[in-house]
């Protein structure tokens, strides 16, 4: 049993803050993404869980027990790092074996653990190779098997498929969802790839310059976004925003159509649809086009909205042209609406 | 021009400098090592090691390179450790830590005998605190021991920087990623230390030892400022016959043992600290 309790921690470098007061509760044996683009304080946040980083504020409770105070070797933990950091004067044996050498585990079970993970993660043929003999996504293997042999409470990773290529990065994906979940540990895993994190997440908390915008499942980041900016950040092309214009409270005038929306004192607010929510039809938000590009199954149609770029995907048989004038109806249900000054869902 | 000549023409000054200054003297030294009066002889040799002070000279010279060697080898270690760890001051600590480098080992002999001489800064410490009544003879002919044991100081102080800037340019080729992993993985220390650094710094451990035991091999100056003829070594004997005794054949000879001495401990230090081709960064 470990659940991850992050509670107020922050952390200044300097004049620099890279992280913000962070809350964040991570249940036992769940899949938690941290996503945010560089910069954001994802890594870090994972560094301080690691015990790399020592926090400026704040606790850390790994399986109910503060260990912000610990060494790394002492939480419980197990990492795979960036660049795999897979020793290169050990064999892929030792290197498995690594941290079951540091426990002083029987030669007898230090060999049961390597086995059964190289055979979990198919690289039994590598184990007397060196690093510098191995392919990226060889050396990634190596990297979570020598992690899954602690058999840890938690598991970190710190944005490891980032270096492989992309149809590798496809494999090993569906390949790391099941080893982790057969594992039954908790797994915190760093990305910058919206892709990656929707695909593996139980929950991914998308992050913004140090603070946790929303820690959510991955439908509910993509259909409900907290703020502007996981709207805007999540999914691909991302969320349209249109101004809207109050005509009667409760009632919004965007791009030329009236539509229903929250009730409040403010005179603009903003609109948002995701691209994929809305039809070419009689009624709807006057679009001119500017851009088509068939993608096959749809095409993306990227149009002039109240002098801004508005990005549809449409029937990839819809006869349509560069300057054509449109009318997008969007989905009643799939409509969302921002407060522009703090930029929050309303 | 054909591409292909283009570098060995390129080669080709530094080949004739070498050949020059290096192979041709070295010729002549084995030449003259092996000969005399016109014959080829290996009588030089059996003068060199027939010479009462030839026993005493070798294993002086081993027993200091045995002693400092690993002594410096440590310190360099320690000091490196330190220096990469700094975060700020890094470049004075490696600068005081340098400066020793920048005086000639004469020189160097010379502040020592300053501290150790019978009017010295020891003797005067000592005597203004009240711990001795009449100056203390370190350095006289029958204290062996302590001319020997300066002789170290004064080899530490001055040699075991060259060690670490070597280890220094090392760890920092190390990336900090491998010293994270083995923390996480339950490595204290002591066993990162020994597991991961070691290991990763032994193309520089090999420099740094190969360089500093064939200078350990040639100490001369140091030992001659501090002890004289008290405390024979390799290069100092060599010194001798070749100006003092004017036998420059037994001088090449000494010359050539010191070279073997060289070439047999850098072909060992090559073979064991060597890594393999697939286990390298």
């Amino acid at each position: 049993m470990a659940e991850i309790a992050i509670k107020q921690v922050a952390k200044r470098f300097g004049g620099f803050t890279a992280l913000h007061s962070i809350d964040l509760t991570i249940a036992d044996q769940e899949f938690m993404v941290l996503l945010g683009a560089s910069g954001c304080g994802k890594t870090t946040l994972l560094r301080i869980v690691a015990g790399l980083e020592t926090p400026s504020q704040g606790e850390v409770w790994i399986g109910g027990r503060r260990v912000d105070h610990l060494p790394p070797r002492d939480r419980g933990i197990a990492m795979v790092f960036q660049n795999y950091a897979v020793f290169p004067h050990l064999t892929v044996f030792e290197n498995i074996a690594f941290g079951l050498r540091m426990k002083k585990l029987a030669q007898q079970e230090v060999e049961r653990r390597v086995t059964r993970t190289a055979e979990l993660m198919h690289i039994e043929q590598l184990l007397k190779r060196y690093s510098g003999q191995l392919s990226g996504g060889q050396r990634q293997r190596v990297a979570v098997a020598r992690a899954l042999a602690m058999e840890p409470d938690v598991i970190l990773m710190d944005e490891p498929l980032s270096n492989l290529d992309a149809l590798l990065r496809l494999e090993m994906r569906a390949e790391l969802k099941g080893v982790l979940a057969a594992s039954e540990t908790t797994t915190i895993y760093v990305t910058h790839d919206q892709v990656e994190a929707m695909s593996l997440a139980d929950r991914i908390a998308v992050m913004h310059q140090g603070h946790i915008v929303q820690a959510a499942s991955p439908v509910e980041v993509y259909r409900n976004p907290a703020a502007r900016f996981v709207g805007s950040f999540i999914g691909n092309p991302p969320m349209n925003f249109i101004p809207a214009t109050k005509t009667a409270n409760g009632s919004w005038t965007v791009a030329g159509l009236t539509l229903p929306g929250p009730k409040s004192d403010k005179h603009k607010i903003e609109f948002a649809i995701r691209p994929e929510d809305v039809d070419a039809g009689d009624e709807g938000l006057h679009a001119t086009v500017r851009v088509i590009e068939p993608l096959g199954p749809h095409t993306l149609v990227t149009c002039d909205v109240e002098g801004g770029l508005f990005r549809a995907i449409l029937e990839s048989n819809a006869a349509i042209a560069v300057g054509d004038h449109l009318r997008l109806a969007p989905k009643a249900d799939r409509i969302r609406w921002f407060d522009p000054e703090t930029t929050n869902a309303l | 021009m054909h591409g292909k000549a283009l570098p060995y023409l390129l080669l080709m000054p530094a080949t004739l400098f070498l050949c020059v200054f290096f192979l041709y003297p070295f010729a002549l030294v084995a030449f003259e090592a092996f000969t005399r009066d016109g014959g080829f002889t290996l009588d030089n040799f059996r003068t060199m090691t027939g010479n009462w002070k030839f026993p005493v000279a070798f294993w002086n010279t081993i027993l200091l390179a045995a002693i400092v060697v690993p002594i410096q080898l440590v310190m360099a270690l320690l000091m490196a450790t330190v220096v990469s760890r700094l975060e700020t001051g890094r470049g004075a600590a490696l600068y005081i830590f340098a400066i020793p480098l920048g005086i000639s080992d004469l020189a160097a002999g010379l502040i020592w005998l300053a501290i150790f001489d019978q009017s010295g800064f020891l003797n005067t410490l000592l005597s203004n605190l009240g711990l001795v009544d009449r100056p203390v003879m370190f350095l006289g002919y029958q204290s062996k021991l302590t001319i020997f044991v300066a002789v170290i100081l004064a080899e530490i102080w001055r040699a075991t920087a060259i060690m670490m800037v070597i280890l220094v340019a090392g760890m920092g080729l190390i990336p900090r990623e491998y010293h994270e992993a083995a923390e996480v993985f339950g490595a204290s220390p002591w066993k990162r230390f020994v597991k991961i650094t070691l290991p990763l710094l032994r193309p520089s451990l090999q420099t740094a030892i190969i360089l500093r035991v064939i200078l350990a091999f040639e100490v001369f100056a140091v030992v001659a400022a501090l002890g004289g003829t008290n405390l024979p070594v390799l290069m100092g004997e060599t010194y001798n016959w070749q100006f003092s005794l004017q036998d420059r054949n037994v001088a090449a000879a000494f010359a050539l043992l010191i070279l073997a001495i060289s070439v047999g401990l850098t072909l060992f230090f090559l073979r064991v600290l060597r890594v393999p081709k697939e286990a390298r960064i």
